[in-house]
């Protein structure tokens, strides 16, 4: 039989395999949807109230009225010590979420700044040359150093570490071993930037740091792991909430596929290729995506108070999700050297994670329906909601790209890396700014002091993404062309993405704005410079009540 | 879902079967492969060579992987054939890239064998390609009012060159160029269409 048949026949039985492991995990309550599972996240009459720290009283009670306006009537949560125990894990956690968040930050600069600076190379070739550490190739691997592992991994963490204890309903347990493990882990980025500046690399993409330094980012990844099972072991709750699934499954993926991806010594030739790019992918599917994924699930919902839809399509999504991601790295070698099966099985996979993005979207849609609006009020949805949809819109379009007609085209141009923006600014890092928008009020128990700001930050940011993705894309695509046509020199495709290029600094450069005023806002925050606000971020008065007791 | 065990479990399982499918089997497939006959191992100049082209990521822009011709033109455009596996039998790490921003370099070392090229278009790639973007490397030269015996002094168009002064290598532009001088996988491979070889076989 023809063996590219053959290997797509297995791909599928695989799937059906998968399909089953799936099944067999949900036997109970399939056919029947859960609304108490997915009220987990609410005390009390608190469905159907507004929830965002980060708006002030006036803003706060706009949000409410357009809330009780578009409010059914929905049965409340039960449980009346939610409240009691929400205080308890959010002090728990205070002091680590704030240490990975103010790392986070400090990266997100460092690492804009990189990454403009590599753009501005692209177009000005001779601009910055004269040292080592500032060459084009040296300067690229520190920006996505800074912004996939200091950024993204930073307040991912951070995120989890403040969710998790409330959704488990227990304080975090060994608050102090997630400290030192945060402590591990940005000893070993900051080291890897001065390795990769000193040009010691392991030179694979990605996987660029040097795996003696990795070690450090392991043993702190094994500290905050050791904490958060510690924590899950002792929960106080016992529905485990759609978000937990997705940072539980995420901290563990992730450090194996970190074992896995920088054993020394095992990888070599071709092999290696195919290790480190299916790394690369799951870095992104089976750890940023995740994240964000996991963070979306709780604050969209409780911002508007509202539960999400479908318990029984959170499932399907999460383990969808699981299955066909963590398979669907050799889309990055259409047309190298390598096995085609294992191309067929990759794109086949990448193909079927069309099934957890819709059933992510569908839910989410269903729960904003004829909520859209609300985004108008409050900024940490409207991060929320921008940052779901550009998974929506990243995810199809990576499908799409990942067909062997399409890749024929996009694969070595400047088209990637339009869709990794869309992927990791689009989606992730969005996300990533409402969650921080939301948390540090809680956790800084002070309120943003200039919330116009936020919006300039929110509208800096998707301007600069919007005109990064379409011109990139746009000149991505026409250099892919020019590279397939025959009758036009090689010189020509390089020649016709200079205005493109021009265009992605220009979107790079709002979107490095947008990061130093949110980055100054925080620090005006924590500095507690700024309008003198009395009261934390709140508008209920019975829980600011509580949040005083909490705060004091 | 209420239990953390089948949570686990659950997601150590699709991660395994994504192992076994993308890490384990490939490796069991090409971990018997020979190198082809042609191939020369890497000389010691050409490694440090090669640790000069990934501390300074060459590969960033440059892929070594010429496409299949029924696929792409790479081999019209000069980048060579196809490669296969036993082709990158010596590299560790592997180089294979994923950007196109210049050209494909497999089997540069054919394409253009001349040191003197090679050092002046690293020190200064404008003064070959008028339009070419890529990043100009000064600091693996020297500029020097005059060159001891055994540098090697860099051959530029005279526009180039600092008035009064020479430009010399240092040993890394040098290494660096030897590896790319050594990037040739043009010997004879069988079959010669790899992609395709499960066709026939089965
Ligand atoms: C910013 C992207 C970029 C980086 C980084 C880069 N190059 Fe290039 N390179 C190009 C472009 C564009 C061309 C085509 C124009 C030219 O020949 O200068 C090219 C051409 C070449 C050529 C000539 C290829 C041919 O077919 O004639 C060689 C050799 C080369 N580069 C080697 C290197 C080495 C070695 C490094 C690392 C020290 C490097 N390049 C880093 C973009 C880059
Ligand atoms: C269904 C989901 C997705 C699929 C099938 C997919 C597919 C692809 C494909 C085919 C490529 C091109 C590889 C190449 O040409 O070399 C790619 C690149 C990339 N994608 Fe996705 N994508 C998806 C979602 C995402 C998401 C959500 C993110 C962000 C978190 C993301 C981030 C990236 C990045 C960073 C790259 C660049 C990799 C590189 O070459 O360095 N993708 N993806
Ligand atoms: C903070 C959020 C950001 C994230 C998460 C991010 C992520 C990434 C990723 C994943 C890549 C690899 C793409 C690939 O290899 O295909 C990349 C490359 C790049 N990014 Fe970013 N980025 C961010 C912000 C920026 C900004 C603000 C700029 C400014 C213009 C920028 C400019 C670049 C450039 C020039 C490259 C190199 C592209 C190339 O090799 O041709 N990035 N970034």
């Amino acid at each position: 039989m023809d063996s590219a048949l053959l290997s797509l026949l297995a791909a599928f039985l695989l799937s059906l395999i998968g399909l089953l492991v799936f099944i067999w995990s949900l036997r109970k309550g399939l056919l029947f949807e859960n609304p108490r599972a997915a009220a987990t996240i609410f005390a009390p009459g608190e469905i159907g109230k507004a929830d965002d720290p980060a708006l002030d009283d006036q803003a706060a009670k706009r949000l409410q009225e357009a809330i009780t306006a578009s409010h059914g009537s929905e049965p409340q949560a039960e449980d009346p010590d939610e409240i009691k125990d929400r205080i308890a894990a959010d002090r728990s956690s205070a002091f680590p979420v704030f240490m990975f968040i103010s790392f986070g930050c400090m990266w997100l600069i460092l690492g804009a700044t990189a990454g403009l600076i590599s753009s501005l190379k692209l177009h000005w070739p001779d601009f910055l040359v004269s040292e080592a550490w500032m060459t084009f190739g040296r300067m690229r691997t520190v920006h996505l150093i800074a912004v996939l592992y200091g950024w993204i991994t930073n307040v991912g963490l951070g995120i989890i570490i403040w969710l998790l204890p409330r959704l488990l309903r227990t304080p975090l347990k060994g608050p102090m071993w997630v400290m030192l493990g945060g402590t591990f882990i940005n000893i070993g980025i900051a080291s890897s930037i001065g390795a990769i500046g000193s040009g010691w690399s392991d030179g694979m993409e990605y996987l660029e740091i040097p795996w003696q330094i990795g070690l450090f980012i392991q043993a702190g990844m094994v500290c905050i792991i050791g904490s958060v099972f510690y924590t899950l072991f002792h929960r106080k709750a016992h529905e485990l909430y759609v978000s937990v699934w997705y940072h539980i499954a995420a901290l563990l993926w992730i450090s194996l596929l970190f074992t896995v991806g920088k054993l020394p010594g095992v990888h070599f030739g071709v092999q290696q290729a195919m290790t480190n790019w299916w790394y690369g992918h799951n870095v992104l599917g089976l750890w940023f995506t995740p994240i964000a994924l996991g963070a979306i699930y709780y604050f969209l919902p409780k911002t508007i108070g509202r539960r999400v839809r479908s318990y029984n399509l959170s499932l399907l999504g999460f383990w969808t999700l699981a299955f066909f991601y963590a398979q669907v790295g050799g889309h990055h070698l259409v047309g190298g050297p390598v096995p085609g099966w294992l191309i067929t099985l990759s794109i086949v996979q990448s193909m079927m994670m069309i099934i957890p993005v819709v059933a992510f979207s569908v839910n989410m849609a269903g729960t904003m329906w004829g909520r859209m609006r609300l985004a108008l009020y409050s900024p940490t949805l409207r991060f929320m909601m921008f940052g779901g949809f550009m998974y929506l819109l990243s995810s199809v379009q990576g499908s799409f790209e990942a067909l062997r007609s399409i890749q024929q085209v996009a694969h070595f141009t400047h088209f990637t890396v339009a869709h990794a923006h869309l992927g990791a600014y689009g989606f992730v890092s969005m996300v990533l700014f409402g969650a921080i928008y939301f948390m540090m009020p809680r956790v800084l128990h002070w309120e943003w002091p200039y919330p116009k700001l936020i919006s300039l930050h929110f509208w800096l940011a998707s301007i600069g993404i919007l005109i990064y993705f379409v011109f990139l894309s746009w000149g991505g695509w026409l250099q892919g062309l020019a590279m397939l046509d025959t009758t036009r020199e090689f010189m020509d495709s390089v020649r016709l993405t200079i205005p493109y290029l021009e265009w992605r600094s220009v979107g790079g450069g709002l979107m490095w704005l947008s990061h130093v005023i949110f980055v100054g806002h925080l620090l005006v925050m924590i500095l507690r410079f700024g309008p003198n606000r009395t009261g934390e971020a709140l508008f209920a008065p019975e829980k600011m009540k509580l949040e005083m007791m909490h705060g004091k | 879902m209420e239990n953390e065990a089948k949570l686990t479990a659950g997601a150590i399982t699709t991660f395994g079967i994504a192992v076994a499918a993308l890490v384990v089997l490939p490796y069991i497939q090409v971990r018997d492969i020979q190198p082809p006959e042609g191939l020369k191992p890497y000389t010691s100049a050409e490694l440090r060579g090669r640790e000069i082209y990934v501390a300074n990521g060459c590969l960033y822009c440059h892929t070594q992987q010429p496409r299949d011709r029924s696929f792409a033109p790479d081999f019209d455009r000069g980048w060579g054939r196809v490669t296969t596996p036993g082709d990158y039998y010596y590299d560790k790490p592997h180089l294979l890239g994923s950007m196109r921003t210049g050209p494909d370099l497999m089997n540069i070392g054919v394409r253009q064998p001349s040191m003197d090229w090679h050092l002046g278009h690293l020190y200064q790639p404008r003064a070959y390609v008028p339009d070419s973007t890529m990043p100009s490397y000064p600091y693996m030269f020297e500029v020097k009012d005059q060159a001891e015996d055994d540098e090697i002094i860099v051959k530029l168009p005279p526009k180039f060159v600092p008035s009064g002064k020479v430009v010399v290598a240092r040993p890394e532009a040098v290494d660096l160029v030897k590896y790319l001088r050594s990037l040739d996988r043009s010997y004879p491979i069988l079959p010669p269409d790899p992609q395709n070889a499960g066709k026939k076989d089965r």
